[in-house]
């Protein structure tokens, strides 16, 4: 009782975190289902969300920030895969990837310019940045809106996939570009809707987040978009719901972590994982078998 | 009657090499065309070009007086022409119905399209019975069978089919070929490339030969089945 008590809150912070990292995770393992590609300025568009929320609060109330917010995310999204990544469609795929770090830079050197590099304060989001008290541990509301909000999202995604038309057709884009392409199903139309979804959902990532810390920097995606890749590829790459149970067991392994002491190891734990996965089961827990390869 | 296609000295490059070097040839509605030939000799590409997958360097397609040489792919299938690849190319990770509705993508009209998925399992009552199935599980004929009904889904006025015999079993290529002949009696255009150039002949109305990347003869199927070049190189009869 005495160990729960001690560690509730870390094991809460990692429920929380989890639920953030598996919203990013969604977005590469989406992108890398479809393209086969790592999309390396995910991350990038994550810290965007965060600056761009920064500035829209500075002009407008919340109410119109937030979605604002979202919009201007998925627009960035889309913008990236049509500029960066569709004119290299036929490309060797070493060329994409160096086109997404190239990406991943420019989004960088973009926020150090409009910030000046001078860490911008976030923004207290009413009622999620409360404090609630649950049994010995004290935390903002968000920590229990993340899980609840994550699985939502995902049992929403997941029910798109299966039972639409546009996510029929991202299953069949995901298995053969050219045979998608003889139904009359527009290839860059289903991978524009890819993009468009992963960044919607780091966009919604990025505001239970940035809740929690109090500044964002240019470099504020590296981190958590380099752990929810780790999940990503924990989980399977190409699998939603591997990338998701990914990013909760890294959420949380990492708080424990954290609740023991070893706070200085818990990012090394992380890239420790993706060795060990790599090494011995390079197919992550549900690549390969899994079906919804999208 | 006018050609419902029309192809006129079409070139294709892959990669510098000249794939096709300018063929000219014609379906007219109601037909059953095939080419026949080597591998190599171009046949999947000519089809490829039809459906815009591959971009022809020189040359026109001409569909039902349209010029859809350059045309998006979406658009081609929408004006009623549909391909079945070589090797079945269904999707694995799809259901068998799944693999039917996908088939008409481009459609709007929700009874037509549940109307067409009862005719296709009339033509195939496997597939009914797999259903819920995975694609990925079949057997290779009842893929082919599928892949044939997905493309039945697009309601085509033109199918043309990229080797549907290859691989199978006899007895399933003799199902094949006679449900190509009642898709035809149904009023569909078959365009046929096969390297059963003798069972293809059989069926069609008329037949074209192709010769790396040339068109070098064409015939009705029964004056190719008895041309003499014809059978010691593509029949093995002397």
């Amino acid at each position: 009782m005495n160990f729960i008590n001690t560690n509730l809150p870390y094991l809460l912070a990692g429920i929380s975190v989890g639920g953030q990292y598996a919203l990013i995770a969604i977005g590469y393992t989406m992108v890398y289902g479809i393209l086969r590609l790592i999309n390396f300025a995910h991350g990038d568009v994550f810290m965007a969300a965060g600056l761009i929320m920064i500035y829209a609060v500075t002009v407008m109330p919340l109410y119109v920030a937030i979605p604002l917010t979202l919009a201007a995310t998925v627009l960035i999204g889309f913008l990236i895969e049509r500029a960066a990544y569709k004119p290299l469609r036929t490309a060797p795929r070493m060329s994409v990837m160096i086109s997404a770090i190239g990406v991943s830079y420019l989004l960088q050197n973009l926020a150090l310019y409009v910030t000046g590099g001078l860490s911008k304060m976030y923004p207290t989001i009413p009622w999620i940045s409360d404090t609630v008290t649950i049994g010995t541990a004290t935390t903002k509301m968000v920590t229990l809106i993340t899980p609840v909000l994550t699985l939502i999202l995902v049992i929403a995604l997941v029910a798109f996939i299966q039972k639409t038309k546009i996510g029929m057709a991202m299953r069949a884009v995901s298995k053969d570009f050219e045979t998608s392409q003889l139904m009359g199903i527009k290839i860059n139309s289903v991978i524009s809707a890819t993009f468009i979804i992963g960044s919607f959902l780091a966009a919604v990532g990025s505001l239970l987040y940035f809740t929690n810390y109090a500044a964002v920097i240019p470099t504020s995606g590296a981190m958590p978009g380099l752990k929810a890749f780790v999940a990503a590829v924990f989980g399977g790459i190409g699998s939603i719901p591997g990338a998701v149970i990914g990013a909760f067991i890294i959420g949380i392994c990492e708080n424990i972590i954290k609740g023991v002491g070893l706070t200085t190891f818990s990012d090394a734990f992380t890239f420790v994982l993706l060795i060990i996965i790599l090494v011995f089961k390079p197919t992550g827990l549900f690549g390969e078998k899994a079906n919804e390869k999208v | 009657m006018s050609s419902l296609l029309e192809i006129r000295d079409l070139k294709v490059n892959y990669g510098g090499i000249e794939a096709l070097k300018g063929i000219s040839f014609n379906v007219k509605e109601g037909e059953i065309v095939t080419l026949i030939g080597a591998n190599g000799a171009g046949k999947s590409t000519t089809l490829r070009s039809i459906m815009s997958v591959v971009t022809p360097s020189a040359g026109s397609i001409c569909y039902n007086g349209e010029d859809i040489t350059h045309m998006p792919t979406d658009e081609i299938v929408k004006r009623g022409i549909v391909l079945v690849p070589e090797g079945r190319r269904v999707f694995p990770n799809l259901t068998v119905l799944e693999n039917l509705r996908i088939g008409a993508y481009l459609r709007t009209d929700k009874e037509g399209i549940e109307a067409d998925i009862k005719h296709v399992y009339s033509l195939f009552p496997r597939l009914e019975e797999r259903s819920w199935q995975q694609a990925g599980t079949l057997s290779g004929g009842e893929q082919q069978m599928l892949a044939v009904g997905r493309a039945l889904m697009a309601k085509p006025r033109l199918i043309m089919m990229d080797e549907p015999s290859l691989g199978l079993a006899p007895l399933v290529v003799k199902d094949i070929f006679s449900i190509i002949r009642r898709i035809n009696q149904e009023g569909t255009t078959v365009l046929l490339i096969e390297q059963n150039a003798n069972a293809a002949l059989k069926i069609a109305n008329r037949g074209y030969v192709m010769q790396t990347g040339n068109v070098t003869m064409t015939g009705t199927g029964l004056e190719l089945l008895n041309d003499q070049s014809v059978r010691e190189a593509y029949l093995g009869k002397k």
